[in-house]
């Protein structure tokens, strides 16, 4: 055997970097709960810089510029697609041999760097410079570049700095260790101060709903990231934390080092979802459950309804999960009890137990859930049980459909609104829509 | 450090994927980090191919770091061939690999693989995809072919070898095909066809041909130098983009085969020429256009529009350092000054100096010309999904020429079109607002700004919207403040239709610098009209 075999968590090696999560001995008995196994080999997903592609546009006056590879720049145009031509916020500042060969003083460079940049751009009002794996393994410390620089230009720009290579962060952790950056700068609330703190970008459209239940449940909730940098919310003992995604483990602790509570429940996927989501905060704050019901349920019927049209497509198609964004479990959820959808295995990329707690405890006994991943290895055991649809990634998706399988991608989990109520029925249309396409397709 | 937001190219390693993904019975395993695999969907979704690229990677973690790294290369290594089964191997490393220092060349020759194994020196931080194909088949074919043993057989139809297609390569699929063509009717063999296609023992097999076909400079250059040498192979300097180009290395070939081809050449050269001479195309006549992409889609589209369209090049430029040298003398020869250049934001600041009519590129120069309002064609990767298309679509041979005539022309406003708007500016569906109406689908948004108002004309500049989409006008006031214009002369700078309109101000204002004209009015825009219509 060699070394990409399926290994028990006890056989882990220790946590090296920012992506791990703590190792926590497995909290489910067998035949009790869906079987977690870990999986180690090739890994065909993104990096964290990737989420700089929603984090850029989620607040509005903050500028990206990652420090890195011409591989890190063509990866963002690659994967930004024409976005990139719509006055971007983010650039690559490319290593070069000079810099590598100690001719150019690596800081200095990137000091002239940001002096171009923000000359050229006023209007940010906040930097990050984001790690890559280039800049992580020649040791470049951007985070006291971002102490040196941040001197430098306050009050009018603040300077950040987080991870978003590959070797540590995968995807959607990009956007965890961006928001964990972020959380040193936050004001410190009064201890009194009772408040909801909604964590995890979410749609504009999203955030807007959630902020008027929140309003009209009489929670006083804000959101973080916030939409411009100097909209920073408070944080304090009286901060008690939603967690709106599911890779938010850096950030999570970070909060609960400045005295955050965390809430723990299921993700708002989902008619159940949303409404255990906001349940959640509805009991932390007290909350009369009649005014809870009152507000929800007209959503709830509206979303239920919706729902019922696509049940009729996806009810006991079988799906398979590769592993990209950690939604997938939340997901599963939501398609395997709302819809009717059998699970083959659901991929994660990182599993963080304990965010994770009531979306286990909501998935049927005996699902194969697998953490990482051996891309070969689970194409074998995806072609083998010829699911009805299978999420993946952009790498797989036109090679699997043209060896016949129906294929989800990914990414548009992550580009489409489809938290809480009103987005339920987009959310199973985005895996309805590619079984209709066949079905349709007559050539 | 550079700062950068788009780059033409990606980096080497990418350009070994074009040549391992363009063959068959080849496997790449590249030692890289999580995340590299990015790389994939350039294939599976730009160019659609319907099976993954060829490629392994090692996706190390930051808590392999250390002495671990060099065991997953192996690793990785030993499970590809096994899973493969390829018939060669390629081994590298991607750029953070490159700082580990683990040397994928001689951890593969230590796991005594059956087949050959090539490894491959990338510098990552010096060099970028172009060189990387190149470089990556120069070393295939350095390792794998041989001089033929014994020269042609007496009588023997002449043969030639095609190299330069690749993956991802802009429309290399139906130049492939036109070049085979043209090889059938000239009456030479294809001897082999590389990288596109091509397997190890075709690679070996090289040496074989009379001579070769180069159709990529960039790609198969080097290549095409090493087999000179080693196998005493000439090889083609022309590439057949447009009809001068092709019908000149129609005789190229046959004078490297020993055949005859007048009878090719006398067959005619596709519709271009006639096309081109119609008096449709009259009004094409001095259109100014620049150009910019690869150097040899450069040079080839700037011969074709002054040569067999007969517009004005006022602009040429390439990113491709590696042949720059080309580039220039192709300038030279339209009495301009080569851009070269891989920073957009020089390209961008040199197409809003020339505010040309028509600007040919590459996706980026699209992206250019669509915020500046200005016509486009793209005749150079890089390029999105739209131009990889399903439909036969060659840039070579003379059917590729029928091709670039429509490329070229369709953007631009039609001729009637274009004197309808001198004549009925206040049209209200002819005018500055409009699109060209046979593009209207393609433009939900209108083209270009709106004009000011007629009622309130500024004489300070006008702010370049900054929202997304928003569009910017070429004919912006320059940026010296002593230019002045009278509210009147704005206001009768707008009665000139706009794809004329950035020529009559950048005419205007240089009339009025020259002679200390201070402000311009509407005189000035006349006196300088009838100055350079001399």
């Amino acid at each position: 055997m060699n070394r990409h075999v399926v290994v028990d968590e006890t056989r882990r090696p220790a946590p090296a970097g920012c992506a791990d999560v703590p190792s926590v001995p497995p909290t489910v008995a067998p035949g009790t709960g869906p079987a977690v196994r870990t999986e180690r080999g090739q890994r065909e997903v993104f990096c964290g810089l990737t989420g700089i592609i929603w984090m850029h546009r989620k607040i509005q006056d903050a500028f990206f510029l990652i420090v890195g590879s011409r591989t890190c720049a063509h990866l963002m145009q690659s994967a930004a697609g024409v976005m990139i031509f719509a006055e971007p916020r983010f650039a690559t500042a490319i290593i070069d041999d000079r810099d590598l060969a100690g001719i150019a003083d690596a800081n200095d460079e990137l000091d002239t760097c940001v002096e171009r940049l923000l000359s050229r751009r006023p209007d940010i009002k906040m930097l990050f410079l984001v790690g890559s794996c280039p800049s992580e393994v020649i040791k470049l410390d951007l985070s006291r570049a971002a102490q040196r620089l941040s001197a430098r230009f306050l009050p009018d720009v603040r300077v950040l700095s987080y991870s978003g290579s590959g070797i540590e962060t995968t995807f959607t952790q990009g956007e965890d260790t961006c928001l964990a950056s972020l959380v040193p700068t936050l004001p410190q609330a009064a201890p009194e101060a009772q408040q909801l703190l909604v964590v995890g970008a979410l749609a504009d459209v999203v955030e807007d709903q959630f902020a008027r239940i929140f309003a009209a449940l009489g929670i006083p909730a804000r959101f973080l990231p916030m939409r411009r940098a100097n909209e920073l919310p408070p944080v304090g003992e009286g901060t008690r934390m939603l967690l709106a995604q599911p890779f938010l483990a850096e950030t999570a602790r970070a909060l609960e080092a400045r005295g955050a509570t965390h809430l723990g429940a299921p993700f708002p996927l989902g008619v159940e979802g949303t409404t255990a989501w906001l349940q959640a905060a509805a009991d932390a704050f007290g909350v009369d459950p009649a005014a809870l019901e009152r507000v929800t349920a007209p959503m709830a019927a509206r979303a239920r309804a919706a729902l019922e049209r696509q049940r009729e497509r996806l009810s006991g198609k079988r799906i398979f999960f590769f592993p990209d964004s950690q939604l997938e479990l939340p997901i599963a959820r939501f398609l395997h009890r709302e819809l009717g959808m059998e699970l083959v295995e659901v991929g994660t990329p990182f599993l963080h137990r304990q965010h994770l707690a009531a979306e286990l405890a909501l998935l049927p006994d005996g699902v194969a859930i697998v953490e990482g991943q051996h891309v070969d290895r689970q194409l074998d055991r995806c072609r083998a049980a010829a699911p009805d649809i299978t999420v993946c990634g952009l790498g797989l998706a036109n090679p699997l459909e043209a060896e016949g399988l129906a294929t989800k991608w990914s990414i548009e989990l992550l580009f489409t609104p489809i938290h809480g109520y009103d987005q339920a029925a987009d959310l199973s249309g985005l895996f309805a829509r590619p079984l209709v396409r066949r079905e349709k397709l007559k050539v | 450090m550079k700062l950068t937001v788009w780059t033409y190219e990606a980096p080497p390693h990418v350009g070994a994927m074009r040549v391992a993904t363009a063959m068959e019975g080849v496997h790449y395993v590249l030692h890289a980090p999580q995340g590299d695999t990015y790389a994939d969907l350039l294939f599976t979704m730009i160019e659609r191919r319907d099976q993954r690229p060829p490629v392994t990677y090692t996706t190390f973690q930051a808590r392999d770091l250390g002495a671990d790294t060099a065991e997953i290369f192996k690793e990785a290594a030993r499970e590809a061939y096994e899973r493969f089964d390829p018939d060669l191997m390629l081994v590298g490393a991607s750029c953070t690999a490159e700082l580990i220092q683990d040397d994928p060349g001689g951890l593969a020759k230590a796991l005594n693989l059956p087949v050959p194994v090539v490894p491959l020196e990338l510098p990552s931080y010096q060099r970028k995809e172009n060189w990387g194909a190149a470089e990556t088949f120069l070393q295939l074919v350095r390792a794998l072919a041989r001089p033929r043993a014994e020269p042609r057989a007496e009588g023997a139809q002449p043969s030639c070898n095609i190299l330069g297609p690749t993956a991802l390569g802009f429309r290399h699929r139906d130049d492939l095909e036109e070049i085979r063509r043209l090889m059938a009717r000239i009456g030479v063999r294809v001897n082999a066809v590389a990288p596109l296609t091509a397997r190890a023992h075709d690679i070996a097999r090289l040496g074989e041909a009379d001579f070769n076909v180069v159709m990529y400079p960039e790609i198969a250059g080097p290549v095409a130098r090493h087999l000179e040498r080693a196998c005493r192979q000439p090889f083609t300097k022309t590439v057949p983009i447009g009809v001068n180009a092709t019908r000149a290395f129609v005789e190229e070939v046959g004078a490297l085969a020993g055949l005859d081809v007048a009878d090719v050449l006398a067959e005619g050269a596709g519709r271009l020429p006639w096309w081109s001479r119609s008096v449709d195309s009259n009004y094409l006549t001095g259109k100014r256009v620049f150009v910019f992409g690869d150097a040899t889609h450069a040079i080839a589209a700037a011969r074709v529009a002054s040569e067999e369209l007969g517009f004005e090049v006022v602009g040429l430029g390439t990113y491709s350092r590696e042949l720059a040298r080309e580039v220039r003398a192709a300038a030279e020869g339209l009495g301009l000054e080569a851009l070269i250049t891989d920073d957009h934001l020089e390209v961008e600041d040199a197409i809003t100096a020339l505010a040309p009519e028509l600007v040919l590129g590459t996706q980026m120069e699209r992206h250019i010309a669509k915020r500046l309002g200005v016509a486009c064609a793209v005749i150079s990767a890089p390029v999105h999904v739209q131009d990889f298309p399903a439909r036969y679509s060659p840039q070579m041979g003379f059917e590729g020429a029928n091709v670039l005539f429509d490329t070229f022309v369709h953007p631009l406003v039609m001729g009637l079109e274009e004197h309808l708007l001198s004549m009925f500016r206040e049209d209200f569906e002819f005018n500055d607002g409009a699109v060209p109406s046979h593009l209207a689908s393609e433009h939900a948004a209108p083209r270009r700004e709106a004009a000011p108002a007629p009622a309130e004309p500024t004489s300070g500049p006008e702010p370049a919207p900054a929202a997304d989409g928003g569009v910017a006008v070429l004919e912006r006031p320059a940026a010296d403040a002593d230019l002045r214009w009278t509210a009147e002369a704005e206001k009768e700078l707008l009665k000139i239709p706009f794809f004329v309109r950035g020529k009559a101000r950048r005419n205007t204002e240089r009339f009025a610098r020259e002679r200390g004209v201070a402000p311009i009015t509407v005189e000035t825009i006349y006196d300088a009209k009838a100055h350079f219509s001399r």
